[in-house]
This record gives structure tokens, C-alpha cells and sequence, in this order.
């Protein structure tokens, strides 16, 4: 299918800020067709951002945008849901900015189910910044300010989303471009709080620390570590060492927090 | 007939005024001594089809309400010096994007955890300079229940009409306090709705300067798609560094405020025409102060009080021309003296300033005043 990237993007927008070789283009394509395949329209769909590189996004797409401050996108979009419940509202951001100082608004809308998508776009780092360890940071590996390697131990984004709630959780990597779109699409799809992480890349301030010697073996590594969750079901524990799991790893369904607030309304006679 | 009338609390009333105003939505966190507002909305505000909720600390409270309130929704929301401590950098955002909401902050003790159940004023210059940034700040001083209703009507007036955040700032005594209101009337109070963009959505832009200081601000899921960042932004809402515009958008946000402050400062004038002494005082303060002035004429002294309605933007003018009247001011208040130092600032060393200042979570009697009138001179 032909998608129509143009069309998606904001006149005048472009170039992004984005590094060469930083993964988060590809993600912002495959959000494009995702949007383009279920048809959103631009004036009832919200994107909503944080602070960050990836949080950077929402400015270049034609649509309402919301680029808010650091850590705060789901908080401000629970706001604009709950005001709106027809809108589809989107939040794109990073690993720092969702799970460290964001952490809290990340959990608790993974817990209301509130009907929103969030991309998670994890690259291990804090990339504008210049590369500081962020809660997705391997424990051992080296960031501005862990020279003498990761002392702490990191988040399992997917984990932590389904522990907290969250109904329909995911994970694809910036190698694996044609099935991000898929992700996205099902997890905008999906009634109640959807969680998509993207493994990502940053060469600049995290795969140069970490002696990777180019995009490409960063690429490749992304290729080479995950394992698609129906295959990984065939293979031994022994296979599965070190390997990531991707494609749809939770879905379940659970009362969505609008609905529920309109039955809330309901019981206090608001709908006269 | 006869007006709807009730006994309540201070935040209960403020709770009322916000329904009379419109407000659709409110999110908020627990904190004392504000809880009660919380509480009145969650059970009015779905019965007229609005939306509440508790979001899971301060600072995401603040956000929501400022999703809220850019989809559309009179937004309020209820907190007190810690909360707005945690709130600040957000105010900011709210500021600097130009969304307006209420934030109603009860006074309690400070500072940090400080006394939650005591009263307190020690939050004015928190209101004013809290957030980082230049930024205006409009803040009003209810002194009573019934005027936590109504100027909670009036900060949503002036949200609306200057796209922004304002603060309405009881301290713990007004807030708890119980007494008789009257529910307005609908027509009784003016009630200023957000102004809608003239133009079509291929011609919107957020921050267009060619229709004012105060550009209309659409709602997103309205048909309008625009772009809102807390970075300085050009007049269709994207982010910039050019000098020229950051210095202009910076120096409009505080004219848009500061070129109306005649119709935003309120005040109430007390006995002072022939007023050798003038208390200045707001809040629960202004009562123990009216009933000195009342004490004081009894004996002779020429004393009245100016009381402070509107705290923010403060009454320069006023005191101002006050300085070059009266003596000696006398500024009660439940703090180490802030709004001492807006007076000194206005009264350019004109009259005698003595505060009288306290923070042990009792309030400022008027014997204490009357007592300090003895040291004007």
C-alpha cells in the first residue's frame, strides 16, 4: 500500500533535529502509516510530548500537538482525554523522559487503562542532553555520567507497563521498520491504555560511549537481539539468552477509564 | 423569590463559584487545608456533566488541568503551599503557553510540610515568583466565604479574558471559616467565556498578535490543529530562538496584564479620607484590621485601612498615592513580611512602614494593632 507521508507531516517543518543514524525518523514513519492505515483525522487526534529528543516528533506532524514539559506528556494527555474522550490522543517520548521523570504519570495511566497510545522510543539514553544514563541504561555500560560504567540496574519497559496495568503492551525495534506501523496501528486500535516500545538508537551520545563503531552494527544489533514472541516460543531457554522479545506481548481487556467516568457521570443523574 | 442561601465553608463556596462560573473540569491532589474543594467537585461537577479527577501528585494535576483546559474546559484546581511549590513548574508552562485555569491555594503554614493545619499568608511572593521566568501574575485575596465564591467567578473571568493562570489565595481562616452566602443568581455575576478564533482553521495561528495582546485560543478537538510548546514560540505556536521575537513575545506576555491593571486591581477603601494611619491588610487579616480601624476611630485616631482585593498584580497606584497621604502604614500579616516589602517598594520611604508579622498559626488580633498605631509618628 501507498501511504501518504505529505500529507501527515506539517509544511515548513522539516528537517527534523534528529542525529543521522538516530532511529527516531524511522519511528515517526511508521507512526505516519500506522495513522494513515486507521484513516485519523488530524483535527480529532492529539499527540502529546514530553521533553527530549524523540519528544521533539509531535511538532513535525499536522495534527493538534502538545509538546509539553519534561516528563509530563501523560499527565497533560489524560487531561486532554478525559476532557475530549473522542479525540485519539497519542504520546510519543523517550526512555528518560517516560520512566525516570515521568515514571509516575507513566504507571498510573498504565493503571486508569485510560484509552491512549504511548510510544516509547528507547535509545538506553538521555540524547539532548549529551548522553547522561537514563533508567534504561544496561547496568555496566558507559554514559556521560557513568564513566566508570552503570552501577544501576535498568527498567524492563514492557514489564513495568504490564505490572502497572497497562492492556495492550508491545515492543518492535527502529531495525524492524515495517512491523512498527503494525504495532502502533493495533495498539491505537486497542480500547484502553496501549504501550508501544521501540528499541531504538542513538550513535551519538550512547553507541560511540559503548564502542559501537557505526549505525549499522548499532542496527544490526537490534536485529540480531530480538526474537518475535511467536518464535521465541520454540526456543529454549538457553536460545533466548540475551534476546528481546517483540511483536504484541499483552493484551487483555479491562474497563477504560472514560467509560467509566461517563458511567460515574451516569450514577449522578449528569446525563439530563 | 428569595435567593438560594447556605452556611458554608470558605472552600465549599469557592467550589459553588466555580460551577457558577462554568467550569467543566477539575483535577486536583489531596492536600490540607483545600481538600474540601476537591471534594465539593467530585460530587458536582458530574452531575452537570463535567469531569473530575485525582491525579497522582501535584505536578500532574496541574498538567491535566491544563489538558483540560486546552480542549475547551474552564479547568480549576485546588492545592496549598506544598502542592504549589510542585505545581510551579507547570504554572510556568500554563504562563508561557497561555492556558487559562484557576488555581485556588489555601494558605497554610510554611515552609515544606510547615503547619498544614494552621493559617498562614506565607504564600504571596510564591504565587508571584515561584515559577522560574518573567512572567505576570494575577492573584486575588478573598476575606471572606463569600468571597471565595465570587472571586473564584472572577479569576475564571480573568483566565479567560487574559489566557492565562490566575490564583485565588484564601489563607486557612477564610478557607475553614463558615458563614452565610448566597448563591448568585444566573446574569447576577458577569461571566466571561473563552473567545473563539475568527478565522477558519487554515488561517488559525495560537499566538497571533494581529488580533491583540490576548490572542484567541481555539481547543483542540474543535476542528482547529495547532501546535503548543512551553519553548518561546513564534506566533503560530513553534519553537524559536530569534531574538526578536522571544524579547517581543516575552514583553507582550506581561503588557497584556500590566496595560489593563486598572480593570484587574481590585481593592475596598476603609475610613481613609481623613487617615493619618493606614493598615494595609488582605484575607482574614483585613477583618482583625477593620475592627482595630473601628476600635481606633472610637478613641480618636484617625486610622483606616486600605484592603488588598487583588494581590497581584499589586496596587502601586494606590499606595502610592497613600504614601504621600498617611503617616505611617501598618501591614498585618501571617508571615515574616511580604507584602511589607511591596509597600516599602510602592511608598519609596514617603511613610513609616511597620509590619506586624506572625507565623505561629495564630492569626493577627486587633489588639495588636491597635497597639502598634501607638508607634506611628
Amino acid at each position: 500500500m501507498a501511504y501518504d507521508y505529505e500529507s501527515r507531516i506539517r509544511p515548513g517543518k522539516l528537517p527534523h533535529i534528529w542525529c543521522p543514524g538516530c532511529g527516531h525518523g524511522i519511528v515517526m514513519k511508521g507512526l505516519i502509516r500506522a495513522m494513515d492505515t486507521l484513516s485519523l483525522k488530524k483535527e480529532e487526534t492529539a499527540i502529546v510530548s514530553g521533553i527530549g529528543c524523540a519528544s521533539r516528533l509531535p511538532g513535525y506532524m499536522d495534527c493538534c500537538t502538545l509538546h509539553t514539559a519534561h516528563g509530563r506528556a501523560a499527565a497533560f494527555a489524560t487531561g486532554v482525554k478525559l476532557a475530549r474522550p473522542e479525540m485519539n490522543v497519542i504520546l510519543v517520548g523517550g526512555d528518560g523522559d517516560g520512566t525516570a521523570i515521568g515514571g509516575n504519570h507513566f504507571i498510573h495511566a498504565c493503571r486508569r487503562n485510560i484509552d491512549m497510545t504511548y510510544i516509547i522510543m528507547n535509545n538506553y539514553i538521555y540524547g539532548m542532553t549529551g548522553g547522561q544514563f537514563s533508567p534504561a541504561t544496561p547496568t555496566g555500560h558507559k554514559a556521560s555520567t557513568t564513566p566508570y560504567g552503570n552501577p544501576d540496574p535498568a527498567f524492563d519497559i514492557v514489564k513495568l507497563a504490564i505490572g502497572a496495568g497497562a492492556t495492550f503492551v508491545a515492543r518492535g525495534t527502529a531495525y524492524h521498520a515495517n512491523q512498527i506501523d503494525k504495532l502502533i496501528a493495533e495498539a491505537i486500535q486497542h480500547k484502553g491504555f496501549s504501550v508501544v516500545e521501540i528499541l531504538d538508537d542513538c550513535p551519538t551520545t550512547y553507541g560511540r560511549r559503548n564502542k559501537y563503531k557505526s549505525v549499522v552494527e548499532m542496527m544490526n544489533r537490534l536485529k540480531d537481539v530480538a526474537v518475535p514472541v511467536k518464535a521465541a516460543e520454540k526456543m529454549s531457554a538457553e536460545q533466548l539468552e540475551g534476546k528481546i522479545l517483540t511483536g504484541v506481548l499483552h493484551k487483555v481487556e479491562r474497563p477504560e477509564y472514560c467509560d467509566e467516568y461517563a458511567k460515574v457521570i451516569e450514577r449522578a443523574g449528569g446525563n439530563k | 423569590m428569595s435567593k438560594k442561601v447556605a452556611f458554608l465553608q470558605g472552600n465549599e463556596a469557592a467550589a459553588h463559584g466555580a460551577l457558577y462560573a462554568g467550569c467543566k473540569f477539575f483535577a486536583g491532589y489531596p492536600i490540607t487545608p483545600s481538600t474540601e474543594v476537591a471534594e465539593v467537585m467530585s460530587a458536582e461537577l458530574p452531575k452537570v456533566g463535567g469531569k473530575f479527577i485525582q491525579m497522582e501528585d501535584e505536578i500532574g494535576a496541574m498538567a491535566a488541568l491544563l489538558g483540560g483546559a486546552l480542549a475547551g474546559k474552564k479547568a480549576l484546581t485546588s492545592t496549598s503551599g506544598p502542592g504549589l511549590s510542585l505545581k510551579q513548574e507547570l504554572i510556568g508552562y500554563g504562563c508561557i503557553a497561555e492556558i487559562p485555569c484557576v488555581v485556588f491555594n489555601v494558605m497554610r503554614g510554611g515552609p515544606s510540610t510547615g503547619m498544614p493545619t494552621g493559617p498562614s499568608q506565607s504564600d504571596v511572593m510564591c504565587a508571584r515568583w515561584g515559577t522560574h521566568g518573567d512572567h505576570a501574575a494575577i492573584a486575588l485575596m478573598p476575606a471572606s466565604v463569600q468571597e471565595c465564591y465570587d472571586m473564584v467567578v472572577r479569576a475564571f473571568n480573568l483566565a479567560e479574558t487574559y489566557r492565562m493562570p490566575v490564583f485565588v489565595m484564601p489563607d486557612e481562616i477564610v478557607a475553614h471559616m463558615r458563614e452565610r452566602i448566597e448563591f448568585r443568581e444566573p446574569g447576577e455575576l458577569e461571566v466571561i467565556d473563552r473567545a473563539a478564533p475568527s478565522v477558519p482553521p487554515s488561517e488559525y495561528k495560537p499566538y497571533d498578535t494581529t488580533f491583540g495582546d490576548v490572542p484567541p485560543l481555539a481547543a483542540f478537538g474543535s476542528g482547529y490543529k495547532f501546535h503548543v510548546t512551553g519553548l518561546n514560540k513564534l506566533p503560530d505556536g513553534f519553537p524559536t530562538t530569534k531574538a526578536e521575537y522571544v524579547q517581543a513575545e516575552e514583553e507582550r506576555q506581561l503588557r497584556k496584564v500590566y496595560a489593563k491593571v486598572d480593570d484587574i486591581v481590585e481593592f475596598e477603601e476603609f475610613q481613609l479620607d481623613d487617615a493619618e494611619i493606614c493598615v494595609v491588610a488582605y484575607g482574614s487579616t483585613s477583618r482583625s484590621a477593620r475592627y482595630a480601624v473601628n476600635e481606633a476611630r472610637a478613641q480618636g485616631i484617625k486610622a483606616g485601612m486600605f484592603r488588598i482585593k487583588t494581590f497581584w498584580p499589586f496596587p502601586d497606584k494606590q499606595i502610592k498615592a497613600l504614601a504621600d497621604k498617611v503617616k505611617g502604614f501598618i501591614v498585618p500579616e501571617m508571615n515574616l513580611g511580604m507584602c511589607s516589602i511591596e509597600v516599602e517598594r510602592c511608598a519609596q520611604g514617603k511613610a513609616q512602614i511597620l509590619g506586624i508579622n506572625r507565623v505561629d498559626g495564630e492569626p493577627v488580633n486587633p489588639e495588636q494593632i491597635l497597639e502598634k498605631m501607638k508607634e506611628v509618628k
